[in-house]
């Protein structure tokens, strides 16, 4: 049986001004009913703190390609968020089959999605490179057998200024 | 080009949304591969897909696509109904093949996205 733990959500308010927000969801594998359901959760989150519409849509965009990759191929998976005033940090982590070599899978069209994740609409081998085009900063690390750890980062105000942080 | 007008020359059946009917798509797009829809920048825009299952409404909330028909006269479950609801999507239903959905909505004048 597959137990599915709602996330948590914790809102501060900083210094009056500046929200800050951290929540975890589980990801469920191979369960695509509900695949979706973490990203849709970061989406409401980021329209309650007045994100703009552009940097929304390329977060979850990134967040639910990660997420789907992680009930096409993984047993089970956390998303974890954490929002401050400045950025939007996305880790999606799985116990999994991992990635052979990330460089490869990083080339549009490589794929070793399963019959059924290809009748999902999904498996084509393009949710790596739509993760890299949409996030600001993208970094996946991964062990073959144990699994695979994926780190979004949104800038709130400029992509410059995360990709200069990496 | 509105959802009511949509709904009329497709001669489709809303499932939810019909409170949005003035709603204005400004292109369409038609794909069974959500990756593919993933991958569009473009706002205000018109999803036609045969693929009918909770991921293309997911890929819709995901892609801020307001609107989306169901093609090939495929039938929503509850489920998408309910997830299409919550999320403030149109969903609509039609008899019609994709290429038939897409030839008649070109024909009235609504603009491919390339």
């Amino acid at each position: 049986m597959r137990i599915v733990v709602p996330g948590r959500v914790e809102t501060h308010i900083l210094s009056g001004m500046t929200e800050r927000m951290h929540f975890e969801h589980n990801i469920v594998g191979g369960d695509f009913t509900r695949a979706g359901y973490a990203s849709s959760q970061v989406k409401k989150a980021l329209k309650t703190l007045d994100v703009d519409m552009a940097i929304i849509k390329r977060t979850v965009v990134a967040t639910y390609e990660a997420e789907v990759n992680v009930v096409a191929h993984a047993c089970n998976g956390m998303m974890i968020v954490d929002i401050d005033g400045s950025t939007i940090q996305v880790v999606i982590q799985d116990e999994g089959p991992g990635i052979e070599d990330v460089e490869q899978a990083m080339v549009e069209g490589f794929s070793t999605a399963s019959s059924e994740v290809r009748e999902m609409g999904f498996g084509a081998g393009m949710g790596l490179s739509n993760m890299k085009k949409n996030a600001d900063s993208l970094h996946i690390e991964s062990e073959p057998g144990k699994g695979t750890k994926v780190e979004i980062l949104m800038a709130l105000d400029g992509r410059e200024e995360v990709r200069s942080k990496k | 080009m509105k959802v009511k007008e949509i709904v009329r020359i497709l001669d489709a059946r809303i499932l939810c949304g019909e409170d949005m009917q003035e709603y204005t798509v400004e292109k369409a797009f038609a794909s069974d591969l959500m990756s593919d829809v993933l991958m569009l920048a473009d706002d205000n825009v018109l999803l036609i897909t045969g693929l009918v299952n909770m991921q293309t409404i997911r890929t819709a909330e995901m892609s801020d696509i307001l609107c989306v028909v169901l093609a090939r006269n495929k039938k929503a479950s509850r489920e998408m109904i309910d997830l299409a609801r919550d999320g403030g999507i149109i969903l609509i239903e039609c008899r019609y093949s994709v290429y038939q959905t897409c030839g008649l909505l070109y024909r009235e004048g609504l603009k491919p996205i390339f």
